[in-house]
C-alpha cells in the first residue's frame, strides 16, 4: 500500500491543507528523495486564526485518521520521526487520546508556545528547537533543511487525514469548511473541494436571511481565514473558499467596521513576529491610523503595498487582504 | 562554484552561481541600498530595503538572500522598487529618533542619504520610538535605544563574539534590543556593535561631546599618542583611499590643536613586545605554557570574566599605550624635568575597551595614572574637522623625539597576528642569540578568524595560535582547557582583524576596507630598516637608562588580573 502512496497523491491532486496549497505528492517526493541520516514529519495542528477551528474539529472526531496519515509518512520516507505541533487547547484536550494512539511510534507530542505566526512552517522549526519564532530565509526549503537542519516533512492535521483516506481509496476530494459568523449552524463541515460558498451556505442552511427583505446588500462574508480571509459580497459567492477554508457571516447592519479593523489588527499586532520591518511597523501604523477611526486612504495604500510587496513570509503579506477589501467594499 | 552570466541593469555580468545578487551587484558597483546585511554577519533580510525585480517572477526578491541562477535578469531601479525603498524607509525614520548633529555616521548617513534619493518624508509617521531607553555600558559604550531600527545587527554581531550581552526582548507587541541583566553575562567593550549598527544607535562614551576635554587643561603639558591602527584608517575620514598611510599628517593635525607633543603607541608597542618575548621565552623554557596575550582590553575583560582560570596565562606585560603613556609620565618627565602631575596623555585609539583599560587602579605608578584620556581615531576625526583641519591637504610633519620612532615590529601591532609575529621576531632572537634572516611570520596574518602556526625555535617545535573576533577565542580556551600543551603561544584580538576593525574605527568597516587597513601597515613595516621591537634604538636606550631594575621594569611594564564580576548596572 504504502509503496506507491506518492503516485496515489499526485494522481488524486492532493493539495496541502494548511493555507499554502503545494502539491502533497511533489513535497513527499522531495523529502523522500533528499539524502540525510535522518529525516523529520511534522504534523501541523497549530491553527491560529481565529474562526478557523476545522483542525480542532477533525483532531476531536479523526484522530485514527491523522496518526494514520503521519504513520504512512513514517513507513515512506526511511529514518524519520515525527513531531504532532499542537495548539495549547489542543494539546490539554487531545493528549491522552493521541498518546494511546501513537503508542510504540516514533511521534512526540508538542505544546505549542506562540502565537498565529507559528503556523508558518519555518517558525514551527524554531519554536521546536526552542529559539525565537520567526520565519527562515527560504530557500533552503524544509524538504532541502527543515527541523534541526534536516530534511522535513511538514503537513497539515487535515492533510494527513486525507491522505490516510487516500491510502484506503476513500478520498473523496473533499475539505472541512469552518463556518462562523452570524449563522443559525455555526460549526465544520466536510463537503466537496470545490463547491461555492453560496452552496456551502445554502446546504449547511446557513445562508443568511436577515434584513428587512432578502436583501443583497444585507450581509457580507469573510472567506479563507478569520482574520487574513477576504470580504465579499453576496454577489461574489458563486466561488470555491481558498486558503483555510473559513466562512464567517456578518450582518452588514450590525457591523462596525472600525471595530472589526480594530479586532483584526489587534490580532495581527500580538502575533506577527516583529522580524521584518514592513509588517513590524507597517501594522503598527495601521493600528495607529483605525485608533483614529478615519480613514487617510493614501497612507493605507502605501502601507499596503510594501506589505504586500515586501514582507518576510506569506503572514505578512496576508494582512492586507481583509482591510483592503472591507474598505473597498463595505466602509 | 560554477561561473555563470546573469544581466542587473542591463549590463551583462560574469558570477558565480549560489552568490547572492547583492553581492554580485556591489561587487560590479551597481548600487543597491541595505540596512541589516553586513557581510561579517548572517543573512537576516529583516530591513527590506535592498529589493529588486527579477525577469519572469513576480514580486520582488531581497537581494540580499536570493541567489543568482544563469542567466538570470535583474532591474534594481523601477518606479515598484523605488516606491517600496520610499515607504519602508518612512516606516523606518519613524522607529529612529535621529541626533545627526551627534552621530557616528555623520556625513556618511545611509538613512540620510537614501532619504533624499527616494523622497522620503521623514516625519510622515510620529516616531515611535521617543522616551527609549539610554544605557552606558562601563566607561566605554553608550547604546540609545531611541535610535535602534531593530535590524538585530548588535545582537548578532554580540553572539557571534561569543559574549550574548544584547538581547532580543519581548515587550508588549513589540520587541526591544536590551542588554542583559544575566549576572552571568557582561559586555566587554568590544565595540563591535558600534561598527555594525547601521544607523548610530551605538557610540563611545563621550561620543562626540566631551571631545575637546583633554584640550581643556590649559597649565598641562598635553601630550598625545596614536595607535598602531589609527594611520591607514583616519584618511577614510577625509575621503581618501582605504589603508592610505597618515602618520606625519596626524602629527601635523595633532600638533595644529595646540598639543604639545606628539608620540607613538607603535614605540610603546615595541617595549610591550620586548616585556612579553621575556614572559614568552620563560614560559617556554619552564615549560609554563600556554602564554597568552593580553594587549586586547576586550580579551583581558573575557578572560577575567568568564575564563578566570586562564588568568595565570596572561601575559603581565601592559599594553602599548599604558607603557608609553607610563613612560612619559616618569622617563620622559624626568628628562625634561616636568612634574608628572602636570602632564596629560591622550591616547588616539582605534578601540572603546581603552576608555576602560585607563581606569584600571593597578595601573597606576605612584598614584599618577599613564594615560588620562583615550580618544576614538573617530573623535580625532570630529576633532579635525571641528576645527577645519582638512588631513588630506595638510602639510606632513615629523613626530617628536624621543618617543616617535618605532619599529616596523610596533607598526603591525594592529593587525591581526602582529602582536605575534613581534614577539616571535624577538623571541626568536634572544632564545637562539643569531638573527632572523627573514622577519615575516606570513602563517601568522591575514583574516581567518584562528591562525595556526608551528615554529622551529632552537630545535623546539612551538605552537602558536591566532585568533581575531574573540568568538572564536572560546573553542582554543576550550580546546586548552582540555589539553594545556596544545599551544604554547595565543594571541587574541577581540575585534574582525585585530584592532584596525577596532570599535572606535571609521564607520563603516568590513573584511575588504579592513584588509586595506591592514596592508597599510604592513608596507609601513616593510620599509622599516629596523623591524625588531629590541633593537629599536629608544628601547636599548631606555632600558640602559631607565628601566634598569627590576623594580622600575615591574611598575611600568607589568600589570596584574583578578577574576570579575558583572561591572554593568541596568
Amino acid at each position: 500500500m504504502t509503496k506507491d502512496i506518492i503516485a496515489k497523491l499526485k494522481e488524486n491532486e492532493l493539495l496541502g491543507r494548511g493555507g499554502a496549497g503545494f502539491p502533497a505528492g511533489l513535497k513527499w517526493e522531495m523529502v523522500k528523495s533528499a539524502k540525510a541520516e535522518k529525516k523529520y514529519i511534522i504534523c501541523n495542528c497549530s491553527e491560529g486564526e481565529p474562526e478557523v477551528f476545522k483542525d480542532g474539529f477533525i483532531l476531536e472526531n479523526y484522530p485514527k485518521d491523522i496518526v494514520n496519515g503521519i504513520k504512512i509518512a513514517l513507513e515512506t520516507i526511511d529514518n524519520s520521526s515525527a513531531y504532532i505541533y499542537l495548539r495549547k487547547d489542543y494539546f490539554d484536550k487531545f493528549k491522552s487520546k493521541l498518546e494511546e494512539l501513537i503508542k510504540g511510534l516514533p511521534i512526540t507530542l508538542f505544546k505549542k508556545t506562540g502565537g498565529y505566526l507559528s503556523g508558518e512552517e519555518t517558525t514551527i522549526f524554531a519554536a521546536i528547537e526552542g529559539k525565537r519564532q520567526e520565519p527562515r530565509i527560504k530557500p533552503p526549503f524544509p524538504p532541502q533543511k527543515g527541523l534541526f537542519g534536516y530534511p522535513t516533512l511538514i503537513n497539515n492535521a487535515e492533510t494527513f487525514y486525507h491522505i490516510a483516506k487516500i491510502a484506503k481509496d476513500e478520498y473523496k476530494k473533499t475539505c472541512f469548511y469552518s463556518i462562523s459568523g452570524e449563522v443559525e449552524n455555526k460549526g465544520v463541515y466536510e463537503l466537496p473541494k470545490d463547491w461555492p460558498i453560496e452552496k456551502i451556505l445554502k446546504e449547511t442552511k446557513n445562508f443568511p436571511k436577515f434584513g428587512p427583505s432578502a436583501d443583497e446588500a444585507s450581509f457580507f462574508v469573510q472567506a479563507g481565514g478569520g482574520v487574513s480571509g477576504e470580504i465579499l459580497l453576496p454577489n461574489e459567492l458563486s466561488q470555491p473558499v481558498k486558503w483555510l477554508r473559513a466562512i464567517i457571516v456578518f450582518n452588514r447592519e450590525k457591523t462596525d467596521c472600525f471595530a472589526l479593523m480594530k479586532k483584526w489588527v489587534n490580532f495581527f499586532l500580538e502575533n506577527n513576529c516583529d522580524k521584518c520591518a514592513p509588517c513590524r511597523e507597517g501594522v503598527y501604523r495601521i493600528a495607529e491610523i483605525l485608533e483614529k477611526n478615519k480613514i487617510n486612504k493614501q497612507l493605507l495604500n502605501d502601507i499596503f503595498f510594501v506589505l504586500e510587496e515586501t514582507s518576510f513570509c506569506a503572514l505578512g503579506r496576508a494582512v492586507v487582504v481583509p482591510f483592503s477589501s472591507l474598505i473597498e467594499k463595505i466602509l | 562554484m560554477k561561473k555563470i552570466q546573469v544581466i542587473i541593469d542591463s549590463k551583462k555580468i560574469d558570477c558565480l552561481e549560489g552568490q547572492t545578487i547583492l553581492k554580485v551587484a556591489w561587487k560590479n558597483k551597481i548600487k543597491i541600498p541595505a540596512l541589516c546585511y553586513h557581510s561579517d554577519l548572517k543573512i537576516k533580510a529583516n530591513c527590506r530595503m535592498c529589493l529588486v525585480e527579477i525577469k519572469g517572477k513576480k514580486g520582488l526578491y531581497t537581494s540580499c538572500s536570493t541567489r543568482v541562477e544563469p542567466d538570470m535578469e535583474v532591474t534594481t531601479e523601477s518606479a515598484k522598487i523605488n516606491r517600496a525603498r520610499k515607504i519602508n524607509l518612512e516606516l523606518i525614520f519613524a522607529q529612529h529618533c535621529e541626533e545627526c548633529d551627534d552621530c557616528i555616521w555623520d556625513f556618511n548617513c545611509q538613512l540620510l542619504k537614501l532619504a533624499d534619493k527616494y523622497g522620503v518624508d521623514k516625519a510622515r509617521f510620529p516616531n515611535r520610538k521617543k522616551g527609549y531607553p539610554v544605557y552606558q555600558f562601563g566607561p566605554s559604550l553608550i547604546f540609545d535605544s531611541s535610535k535602534c531600527i531593530d535590524c538585530r545587527n548588535c545582537v548578532d554581531v554580540c553572539h557571534q563574539q561569543g559574549v550574548d550581552f544584547l538581547k532580543i526582548k519581548e515587550k508588549g507587541h513589540l520587541f526591544q534590543v536590551v542588554p542583559t541583566k544575566n549576572e552571568k553575562k557582561d559586555c566587554i567593550y568590544c565595540g563591535q556593535c558600534i561598527v555594525h549598527c547601521p544607523v548610530g544607535a551605538f557610540e563611545a562614551v563621550g561620543e562626540f561631546e566631551d571631545v575637546e576635554k583633554p584640550l581643556q587643561d590649559k597649565n598641562k603639558v598635553v601630550v598625545f599618542q596614536f595607535a598602531p591602527a589609527i594611520r591607514t584608517s583616519i584618511g577614510e575620514e577625509f575621503d581618501l583611499p582605504r589603508g592610505s598611510i597618515m602618520t606625519e599628517q596626524l602629527v601635523a593635525g595633532i600638533k595644529k590643536l595646540g598639543v604639545d607633543k606628539v608620540f607613538d603607541t607603535c614605540v610603546g608597542a615595541d617595549f610591550t613586545t620586548t616585556e612579553e618575548a621575556n614572559e614568552f621565552a620563560e614560559k617556554l623554557e619552564k615549560g609554563t605554557t600556554p602564554c597568552l596575550t593580553s594587549c586586547c582590553p576586550a580579551w583581558v575583560k573575557f578572560v577575567e570574566f568568564n575564563y578566570p582560570e586562564f588568568i595565570p596565562n596572561l601575559a603581565t606585560t601592559r599594553s602599548p599605550q599604558v607603557i608609553l603613556g607610563g613612560l612619559i609620565k616618569t622617563y620622559w618627565a624626568k628628562k625634561e624635568n616636568i612634574d608628572p602631575k602636570k602632564i596629560t596623555v591622550v591616547s588616539v585609539m582605534p578601540c572603546v575597551a581603552k576608555k576602560y583599560e585607563i581606569k584600571k587602579e593597578e595601573l597606576e605608578i605612584n598614584g599618577i595614572k599613564p594615560v588620562d584620556y583615550v580618544l576614538t581615531t573617530r573623535e580625532l576625526a570630529y576633532l579635525f574637522k571641528k576645527y577645519k583641519i582638512d588631513l588630506a591637504k595638510i602639510s606632513p610633519q615629523k613626530i617628536d623625539d624621543p618617543l616617535g620612532i618605532p619599529s616596523g615590529a610596533g607598526v603591525i601591532y594592529g593587525a591581526s597576528g602582529g602582536v605575534m609575529e613581534s614577539a616571535l621576531r624577538t623571541a626568536y632572537e634572544k632564545m637562539t642569540k643569531t638573527e632572523l634572516s627573514n622577519v615575516k611570520f606570513e602563517q601568522v596574518r591575514g583574516a581567518k578568524g584562528i591562525k595556526k602556526a608551528v615554529i622551529d625555535i632552537n630545535g623546539k617545535s612551538v605552537k602558536i595560535a591566532v585568533v581575531n573576533g574573540i568568538g572564536n577565542a572560546k573553542k582554543i580556551l576550550e580546546e586548552l582547557k582540555e589539553n594545556p600543551k596544545l599551544y604554547d603561544g595565543v594571541e587574541v584580538m577581540a575585534c574582525f582583524g585585530g584592532c584596525i576593525g577596532g570599535g572606535g574605527q571609521p564607520v563603516p568597516a568590513d573584511k575588504e576596507i579592513r584588509q586595506k587597513r591592514a596592508e597599510g601597515l604592513y608596507k609601513i613595516d616593510d620599509k622599516k630598516e629596523i623591524r625588531l621591537a629590541h633593537k629599536n634604538p629608544i628601547v636599548k636606550k631606555v632600558y640602559k637608562d631607565f628601566l634598569n631594575s627590576e623594580e622600575i621594569i615591574h611598575s611600568v611594564c607589568h600589570t596584574s588580573y583578578s577574576p570579575k564580576k558583572r561591572e554593568v548596572k541596568i
